[in-house]
């Protein structure tokens, strides 16, 4: 049987060869459920591994063009060093903007801590620059002898210190998502294999018959293969519908949001996940074909 | 299809199990449209020796050809196109209960991909000629004795092989029924077909010789003895 019979025969069928294994049977239920519950937990995976993706990729791309000037001094100097430090910046190569944050902007940054009616006025806080990078960036270390010299208490953060660690551990968690698919789709296959083995032990009978009438192994494995790639098919498609389900319902990403409340697929992502019963039922074809190449090998 | 000079052949076959000989020395020529009884006692190896004969065991010693070819040179894929030309009738018959009794005398058709070409139109002709075309869409545990039996030989001729095996087939149905599946290998035999039959039913054998010229083997002390003037 050519490779192009074969695939045809596994997409529509061959009535016969599907009715010669008989259709119940635990091992029908054992592998829907299987595929089910996989490719569930992989659209989660997915999930997780894409949200990884994009807060790794903010924070080492966007995150890693802007830095903050942080002044502190009285509050009648404020305004003098606030104006000198940005003429400073608008001097230095490589900063393409600098902007003081307005008092606003700054009570927002602490009402998550002490809440809106704030009375930002009234404290001794430091003066906020934001600092945008141009491409090529500045000298960090230039500028900050500078700013020592010329602005004496503000202070350059560039986010490097604290956002190293975590784009490192975004990565990492995307590397996680990915591993556990891997892991999914090998649990999958093992367990569609010993579902595929127990219906072929199941029916040695049946297989005897169809060798006593002068059936070909590639014939016997077929009628299975095709009715364990279906099922899988089946089963994942469940799985992922519910899966995609369940993101769905998850909190939505606000502006403050990063990973915990971002797991939703984002605009085109949504297509990834209608993959997976896909690959669901190639790792079914494959686990069963070798299923049966090795037990119908040991069957007299 | 080829000529062959052959139908079957062993020699020198032996055949061990459990340690010890089932068979020994074991050689004999089924020419084709001869007709075969093999007898002996229960448990002799008339049962082991037809599977030799498809294949389905191998020989300890000694060499089964079928059609000219050596099995023991064959895959799994040539036994399988070898069994194609070899019908066999079990004495427990081996059906697919699931299918009715049709679609099980049709299956060597649906197996070997011919299940739209003209053998397959020869299917209800093949079923009246059993006498099961009321039967046809019947389940297989739902027949008796002899209309399994009959299924069983249908199933073994539907593509048209050069050779008949049958196992016992008149083990488990009255002497009525026995004598019309004999007149049925008998009409097989006329028509060309080599045919083994496995049976300790001396009444049959005798019937058998009445209407056709037959040869007699038996199987005693792990050997094959030609036993036709005994009977």
């Amino acid at each position: 049987m050519s490779r192009g019979l074969m695939l045809r025969t596994l997409i529509f069928g061959d009535d016969q060869a599907n009715r010669i294994v008989p259709p119940s049977g635990y091992t029908a239920r054992l592998t829907i459920f299987a595929a089910g519950a996989m490719a569930f937990l992989a659209v989660f995976a997915l999930s997780l591994s894409l949200a990884a993706g994009r807060v790794s990729h903010r924070w080492s791309q966007e995150l890693a063009q802007a830095a903050t000037l942080r002044i502190s001094a009285p509050a009648d100097q404020m305004a003098d060093l606030t104006a000198k430090a940005l003429q400073v910046l608008s001097q230095t190569p490589g900063v393409a903007r600098a902007r003081a944050l307005s008092a606003e902007e700054q009570s927002a940054l602490l009402a998550p801590w002490f809440g809106n009616e704030l009375p930002v006025e009234n404290l001794s806080l430091p003066q906020l620059v934001e600092v945008i990078e141009d491409d090529p960036g500045y000298d960090a270390t230039g500028l900050r002898l500078r700013l020592e010299a010329e602005v004496p208490g503000a202070v350059l953060d560039d986010h490097d210190r604290w956002r190293r660690p975590l784009v490192a551990a975004a990565r990492a968690l995307k590397l996680l998502g990915w591993v556990s698919i891997l892991l999914i789709g090998g649990a999958m296959a093992t367990m569609i294999t010993l579902a595929a083995n127990a219906a072929l032990s199941a029916n040695a009978q049946i297989i005897s018959v169809l060798r006593l009438v002068g059936a070909q192994d590639r014939y016997i494995a077929s009628a299975f293969v095709r009715r364990f790639t279906l099922r899988a098919l089946a089963g994942a498609a469940a799985g992922t519908v519910l899966g995609m389900v369940g993101v769905m319902l998850l909190p939505s990403a606000s502006a403050e949001g990063s990973i915990l409340t971002g797991l939703g697929f984002h605009g085109g992502g949504w297509i990834l996940p209608l993959l997976i019963p896909v690959l669901a039922a190639l790792v079914a074809l494959g686990a069963t074909t070798q299923a049966a190449r090795t037990r119908l090998r040991s069957l007299p | 299809m080829e000529r062959v000079k052959n139908v079957i052949e062993l020699e020198n076959v032996a055949y061990t199990y459990g340690g010890g000989y089932l068979l020994s020395g074991v050689s004999v020529v089924l020419a084709p449209g001869t007709f075969h009884f093999l007898t002996g006692p229960s448990g002799a190896g008339k049962t082991t020796l037809l599977s030799l004969c498809t294949g389905a065991l191998h020989p300890s010693e000694g060499a089964v050809r079928a059609f000219g070819a050596d099995l023991s040179t064959l895959d799994r894929d040539g036994l399988a196109l070898m069994r194609r030309r070899i019908g066999m009738v079990h004495q427990d018959c081996r059906f697919l209960d699931h299918l009715p009794v049709a679609e099980n005398i049709a299956l060597p058709l649906a197996v070997s991909g011919r299940a739209g070409d003209t053998a397959a139109a020869n299917l209800r002709e093949l079923i009246a000629w059993v006498g099961l075309s009321h039967r046809a869409n019947a389940l297989p545990p739902e027949l008796s004795g002899g209309e399994r039996q009959r299924a069983a030989l249908a199933r073994a001729v539907m593509m048209s092989p050069d050779v008949i095996l049958a196992d016992e087939p008149t083990g488990n149905v009255d002497w009525e029924m026995s004598q019309r599946l004999l007149q049925l290998l008998v009409e097989l035999n006329r028509m060309g077909k080599t045919i083994v039959i496995a049976t300790h039913d001396l009444n049959l054998i005798r019937a058998a010789k009445a209407q056709i010229q037959t040869r007699v083997l038996r199987i005693a002390g792990r050997r094959l003895q030609l036993a036709g003037a005994a009977l």
